[in-house]
């Protein structure tokens, strides 16, 4: 993919450049009968090129069992990719490729990079106090004094929103956007320079997403932190984010800055994905591409452009050849065959 | 929504619907006098948060509460077939006339498509189950019925797929089917509590395109309960916002969409994420959290919230239903007579 790109090596040194991914996979293996014998892989990611500058937010979409999660799991090393890099900036400027780097020498990278997630339920030691919770971290990374870690958190829980008398409590006392906050201020602890969020307002109820939503806005700001957004709700990827990647069956199919991705589309997955968002507005309802059948098999993805089957734009050419990725406008990268002779539908600027 | 501005009479009336828990920590009043109507023929979108008592309205109204939960107050009216009128509430929950009602009247489709079917059955297992139970079919005609089912929902291959398990079937399928179970028997009210919540986008605009198309074809009402307003907006002709229990406003869609008049309406318009809007702005919000259901604020529920709060009468007094406009109403002392402010 990438074409040329993926060629050289090298990490992109533009100085403003946080983390640089190229060529990243991830096979997963299947394994049969008794002997465990690999019969094929789930290429949950295949060849995945991006960057993101320092500052940024960066969203990652697609439908699940596109690899949007699995991509984010790689670059922060809780699972190891099969192949590929990602060079990662550290705090003293040097460029490390994390995707390779043995598990004992990524320690003290960890701080650095931190993660936020999807369900605040499940994510919060129930046995623990918020103290316990959100200086865990703090602990593990060698801040050995009770008082000073004790101080920490107030001032943590304090620019998350939350009262620092909370410190005792148990999470079974918040509600799901409270707990949502002690997550985001434990993934502060360490200051961290890049935050990945894997869907963390799709557990919350709708008023409570914005308040969410608008913090993550605030602490970037604030803090000049750098997000990698992992969602699937496009109101809210076009809501935090500066530019966005759309994945379909392991692959990025789409990339470019917000608004234009959003109002001038030009793969015709991110045409139908668009389409298909129900809009907040019933003198809007209109004819939408509905899209036939499922998402490809990925341990068996489709000849050509895994798209195909379902596009409707689709020719003999998309059957056969995986299209490459181009710079078709400044910024903004596809892979369609087609992209440059159709024009597709977007949403309303 | 009164049946007076409609020339219909509702398929399905709730009258000051109440459904206590009683529990040891204390009593929850998850349905605390809900009322609408379910036109034939039309879609009654119910939104609303986690807790509001959307959900245990329809096992209400299905009489599915199970203790410590009781119906404590209210009436659920369905009109038959033949013009008589029930009264659900008044039906014993385990009784052959509610039991007759539930998937021949009535079809239920559930949020989850994986966890409501049956791992151990086959579809066609569950799916003739119920074509069986509400008619005379046998197991062959059961059968060949199923298939149909299956095919109407848009399944591909209805003669393979039938004698598959769920699990063998993606989301979108799944769902499918389950609709195919809840339309096996040609109910004249499909409840849908959250049908595309679990799905993706894509799948979800087929299912509720699929929605659309049963209802022009069989001419059923839809009650579609969900907490996402894009979907409401899309599928609803009418709209009953619930929040802690309540009522607050309902009209229809259009009205509660350009024209809201409770503040909470309003505020959840304005906090959701617009796929049309600009980027990187600052949202609306609503401040505070849903309170929990043993804590529930006297007077209208929506005051610690409220932008509009008027101290001394949100807190002390309780606000009921007025009309605001066309067939739109609102609880909300901002509209109550004699307090025009």
């Amino acid at each position: 993919m990438m074409n040329g790109i993926s060629d050289t090596i090298a990490p992109n040194s533009s100085p403003s450049v946080l983390l640089d991914v190229k060529g990243l996979r991830k096979f997963f293996p299947i394994k049969k009968g008794f002997l465990q014998k690999t019969v094929g892989h789930v290429r949950a990611v295949d060849d995945v090129t991006f960057h993101i500058n320092q500052g940024e937010t960066l969203s990652l979409v697609g439908e699940s069992g596109c690899g949007k999660t699995t991509t984010s799991r790689c670059i922060l090393r809780a699972i190891d990719p099969s192949a590929g890099q990602a060079f990662f900036k550290a705090e003293n400027g040097k460029t490390i490729d994390i995707a390779s780097l043995p598990r004992r020498e990524l320690t003290p990278l960890r701080r650095q990079m931190q993660m936020i997630f999807q369900d605040p339920f499940a994510s919060l030691n129930p046995r623990m106090t918020l103290l316990d919770i959100v200086g865990e971290p703090l602990l593990i990374h060698g801040e050995k004094n009770a008082q000073k870690r004790a101080d920490r958190v107030a001032e943590l829980l304090r620019m998350v929103g939350l009262r620092p008398e909370f410190l005792r409590r148990y999470p079974h006392a918040f509600s799901g956007g409270q707990r949502q906050r002690i997550g985001i201020a434990r993934a502060l602890a360490l200051n961290p320079r890049l935050v990945v969020a894997d869907e963390p307002v799709s557990a919350l109820d709708v008023s409570v997403q914005a308040q969410i939503l608008n913090l993550l806005l605030e602490l970037q700001e604030k803090l000049g932190l750098t997000y990698l957004f992992v969602a699937h709700d496009l109101s809210v990827v076009r809501h935090i984010s500066e530019r966005v990647a759309v994945m379909y069956v392991g692959r990025i199919v789409e990339m470019a800055p917000t608004a234009d991705l959003f109002s001038l589309p030009r793969h015709p997955y991110t045409e139908a994905l668009l389409s298909a968002v129900p809009k907040p507005d019933p003198r809007l309802r209109s004819e939408r591409i509905i899209l036939q059948g499922d998402v490809a098999d990925p341990s068996n993805p489709p000849k050509g452009c895994y798209f195909n089957p379902r596009c409707k734009y689709a020719t003999d050419v998309c059957r056969e050849q995986t299209p490459i990725q181009e710079e078709i406008a400044p910024q903004h990268y596809v892979s369609c065959h087609r992209a440059k002779e159709l024009s597709l539908i977007g949403v309303a600027k | 929504m009164r049946a007076t501005t409609m020339e219909t009479l509702p398929l399905l009336s709730v009258d000051n619907l109440k459904t206590y828990f009683f529990q040891d920590e204390g009593t929850v009043k998850a349905v605390d006098g809900a009322g609408f109507d379910v036109f034939p023929g039309k879609t009654l979108g119910i939104v609303g948060e986690s807790g509001c008592g959307k959900s245990v309205t329809t096992m209400s109204i299905l009489r599915l509460i199970e203790k410590p939960g009781r119906i404590v107050a209210g009436r659920v009216v369905l009109r038959l077939a033949n013009g008589k009128e029930v009264d659900l509430t008044s039906l014993h929950p385990d009784g052959e006339e509610i039991r007759s009602i539930r998937g021949a009247e009535i079809g239920l489709v559930f949020q989850e498509p994986m966890t409501s079917f049956s791992p151990v059955h086959t579809i066609g297992d569950q799916l003739t189950e119920a074509i069986r139970l509400h008619s005379k079919a046998n197991k062959r005609e059961a059968h060949a019925l199923g298939i149909e089912a299956l095919r109407n929902v848009g399944i591909p291959n209805p003669e393979r797929r039938i004698d598959q398990y769920s699990f063998q079937m993606s989301g979108g399928l799944r769902q499918r089917a389950m609709i195919a179970v809840a339309l096996s028997c040609n109910p004249r009210l499909l409840i849908a509590d959250e049908p595309t919540t679990a799905l993706d986008v894509t799948t979800q605009a087929q299912i509720l395109d699929l929605m659309r198309d049963l209802q022009n074809k069989k001419g059923m009402a839809i009650m579609l309960i969900t907490h996402n307003l894009g979907v409401i907006a899309e599928m609803a002709d009418d709209v009953v916002v619930m929040y802690l229990g309540r009522v607050v406003e309902k009209g229809p869609v259009d009205a509660i969409f350009h024209n809201p008049k409770h503040p909470y309406t309003r505020a959840l318009l304005d906090s959701i994420p617009n796929i049309n809007a600009q980027t990187r702005v600052k949202l609306p919000t609503i401040t505070g959290s849903i309170p929990h259901p043993y804590a529930r604020p006297r007077g209208c529920p929506f005051y610690p919230r409220c932008p509009r709060f008027m101290p001394g009468t949100c807190d002390k007094e309780e606000p009921v239903l007025t009309s605001v406009g066309d067939r739109q109403e609102a609880s909300c002392f901002l509209y109550q007579e004699g307090r025009d402010r």
